[in-house]
């Protein structure tokens, strides 16, 4: 699997996440969500961009409910809980997100 | 369905304590690294853990790791996340500090020191103990 974006080609591994993190941009980041059927807005930057600080800071994708868990604890709870995450993110915001972030696959989801 | 009925009734019920133990270096073989993605995928089934380091592997909790010369993923930030998937329990064996020239403040994380006298007591209250 692929993504083009920019004329340029970006591979990915079979399940949908891009192999090579360093090619991640926002331009990207709106290629993939549109194949998830998802439409970028503030509220699904907002956890995007705290996956990537994530990642920078501990060089994994959490789990979802470490994400969960942690956006609480810096975004406060009416962000930080399943329902709001899911509703941004339908198909798991661990594993959609993290797709669209450029990250690989979250440790520990099960 | 009687099997998910037994299953429900006995499962949840038996939390076993598992430690983790490491004695390698982090890079030169694949140990400590796979070691840490066991630990963080182990964290989501609600058991006792605990990990500890000693030997050489109290290095993998060693502050400004510098990778660039070997191409190596420096993976000793992800010790911090620990910490969010609950994995509280995490001691350093006194003795390989002080082999190594090494004090608490130069881990990434904080820890939890013991004597080696202290940590084989808390080795023999585990049901499973994994080494690497």
């Amino acid at each position: 699997m692929a993504y083009e974006c920019n004329g340029v080609t970006i591979e990915t591994d079979e399940e949908g996440y891009i192999t090579d993190i360093s090619l991640w941009s926002r331009e990207l980041a709106i290629r993939i969500a549109e194949e998830e059927n998802i439409e970028m807005d503030d509220d699904h930057w907002e956890v995007v961009n705290f996956l990537r600080n994530y990642y920078e800071e501990y060089q994994i994708a959490p789990a979802v409910r470490v994400l969960t868990k942690a956006i609480k604890k810096t975004l406060g709870v009416e962000k930080g809980n399943s329902k709001y995450l899911y509703e941004l993110f339908p198909y798991g915001p661990a594993k959609q997100a993290c797709k669209i972030a450029g990250l690989p696959k979250p440790t520990g989801c099960i | 369905m009687s099997e998910m009925n037994e299953f429900d009734e006995n499962g949840p019920e038996v939390i076993k304590r598992f430690m983790y133990v490491n004695r390698k270096a982090p890079y030169g073989t694949i140990y400590a690294l796979e070691c840490l993605e066991v630990v963080l995928v182990a964290a989501a089934f609600d058991q006792d853990v605990s990990v500890v380091f000693l030997d050489d592997g109290v290095c993998q909790l060693k502050k400004n790791q510098d990778t660039t010369g070997i191409g190596m993923k420096n993976f000793s930030k992800t010790y911090g996340a620990l910490d969010d998937y609950d994995v509280e329990k995490i001691y350093v064996e006194k003795e390989s500090l002080a082999a190594r020239g090494l004090t608490e403040d130069d881990l990434v994380i904080p820890v939890e020191v013991l004597a080696a006298d202290d940590l084989r007591e808390v080795m023999a209250q585990q049901d499973v103990i994994i080494s690497s």
